[in-house]
């Protein structure tokens, strides 16, 4: 049985442009990511990852090429579908947290129920039962400035997986965070990943990542260069560190 | 393809964001940045007040002309009719003046918060939603700034009056123009804050949610 696409890009290009030079980030990317998986997509700074990943969370509009969410191609929709798009199938988590900064982290979680027209006690009650899943079930009014990055980057989990997505998208989710606390954010992600069959994908460079993911997708200079699955991977973990360090 | 049809039916259900909640989200975007806020705001006071000080004095005098004494009367009479159409200037400078300076502040609202604006758009937020919390915040500080000014410019034309007319003032006390000059002028500052808010508003909506989130400030 051929294995459920969720996500799907052909010849994907994107091509920025500085001043009159064009710079091509992306030079053509053919991916696809099936449900439930753990995608990691890793490269070094200014490969094209933070790009492809703008594309297939429908937040950039590629250059050339088309990219298919659960067989929709994005291209198509108008700008309304697109956010109802980005409401409920795809939750996003990024580096830099981006929490409402005004609102309490029960209301951050709150929010794209809201957009989304759930009932406000509905969504309450959501919110609630999500944030004690990812373990803040004590800080609930607490507004971002008075959590530590390791709780806000909790509160964006807890966001991302409001409406129940199909796929979260995670940008560098440990770039701003230790060891330690990336450590722990990692395995949060692997164990929704798990227990709520969502599609994870994530444009990293932390190496933690390896061992969760199913597939490891590197990319370099805009272009695939190899693919790999994790089993794999760990033979190969010390070649991989040295690929990172040169 | 029969797959892609079904798929966009189900785009087509409801995004929305809840008055209260757009409200209750807009006075507390006022209240973080206080600060901020109190410029915008400022900008409003002063600008209502300076219109409700020459439409109070306006009252006076009229008040005057009808009610008063027959001495001052004539006097008033020529000095109403030389100051309005110069009125009618500085009327609509300052509160140019007024609508610039909230436009001006509300783009550095735009960019400090571009990537609030940003998040809000990866949520699921239509454009509208970001015009309406931007239109929202300058409505309400609009009201509240007018309510000041309108206290400011009549208090201080008031004064002014006392002094000069002492116990006159009192018997000719133009109550209910006065009110109805406040009702204008607290209208009329919440219009020119919401037409203050229109271009900023507008720039924020447009903004591709990739850059919002990218551009540091």
């Amino acid at each position: 049985m051929p294995k459920d696409a969720i996500v799907r890009t052909i010849g994907l290009k994107k091509t920025f442009l500085l001043g009159k030079i064009p710079l091509h980030v992306l030079k053509g990317i053919d991916i696809e990511i099936y449900r439930g998986e753990y995608i990691s997509i890793m490269g070094p700074s200014g490969s094209g990852k933070t790009t492809l990943f703008n594309m297939i969370g429908g937040l950039d509009k590629p250059t050339e090429g088309k990219v298919y969410i659960d067989e929709v191609d994005i291209a198509q929709l108008d700008a309304y579908e697109l956010a109802w798009l980005r409401c409920r199938k795809i939750g996003y988590i990024f580096q830099t947290f981006n929490l409402i900064p005004v609102m309490t982290a029960l209301e951050n979680v709150m929010l794209p129920m809201i957009f989304g027209g759930m009932e406000h006690d509905e969504a309450m009650n959501k919110a609630r039962e999500l944030l004690e899943t990812v373990g803040l079930g004590e800080r609930l009014h607490h507004k971002p400035f008075e959590l530590s990055g390791g709780q806000q980057q909790r509160v964006a989990i807890a966001r991302a997986l409001a409406n129940d997505p199909a796929i979260i998208l995670a940008d560098e989710p440990t770039g701003n965070l230790d060891l330690k606390t990336g450590k722990e954010i990692i395995h949060l992600l692997k164990e929704m990943n798990k227990n709520k069959e969502v599609s994870i994908i994530t444009a990293t460079h932390d190496l933690k990542m390896l061992d969760v993911s199913d597939r490891v997708i590197w990319i370099r200079d805009g272009m695939i260069e190899r693919i790999e699955d994790r089993e794999n991977l760990q033979i190969r973990v010390g070649e991989v560190e040295g690929e990172e360090a040169g | 393809m029969a797959v892609d049809v079904s798929k966009k039916k189900k785009i087509e259900k409801q995004l929305v964001l809840p008055l209260s909640h757009a409200f209750n989200m807009s006075l507390r975007s006022i209240k973080i940045r206080f600060g901020r806020s109190i410029i915008v705001t400022s900008s409003i006071v002063l600008g209502i007040a300076f219109l409700m000080s020459i439409l109070s004095s306006n009252a006076f005098i009229t008040s005057i002309i009808q009610k008063g004494p027959e001495s001052l009367k004539i006097a008033l009479q020529q000095n109403l009719d030389e100051i309005r159409t110069r009125q009618l200037w500085l009327i609509s400078l300052s509160l140019l003046v007024c609508v610039v300076g909230i436009i001006n502040a509300m783009l550095m609202a735009v960019t400090e918060r571009s990537r609030e604006i940003g998040t809000m758009k990866c949520l699921g937020a239509l454009d509208k939603f970001i015009v309406e919390l931007f239109l929202l915040e300058s409505s309400i500080q609009g009201f509240a700034g007018s309510i000041i000014g309108v206290f400011v410019g009549t208090i201080a034309t008031f004064l002014t009056y006392l002094l000069r007319y002492k116990g006159l003032i009192w018997s000719i006390f133009p109550g209910e123009l006065l009110i109805r000059y406040s009702v204008l002028s607290i209208l009329l500052g919440i219009i020119i804050s919401v037409i203050g808010a229109i271009y900023p508003a507008y720039v924020s909506a447009k903004m591709e949610p990739a850059e919002a989130i990218r551009r540091e400030v």
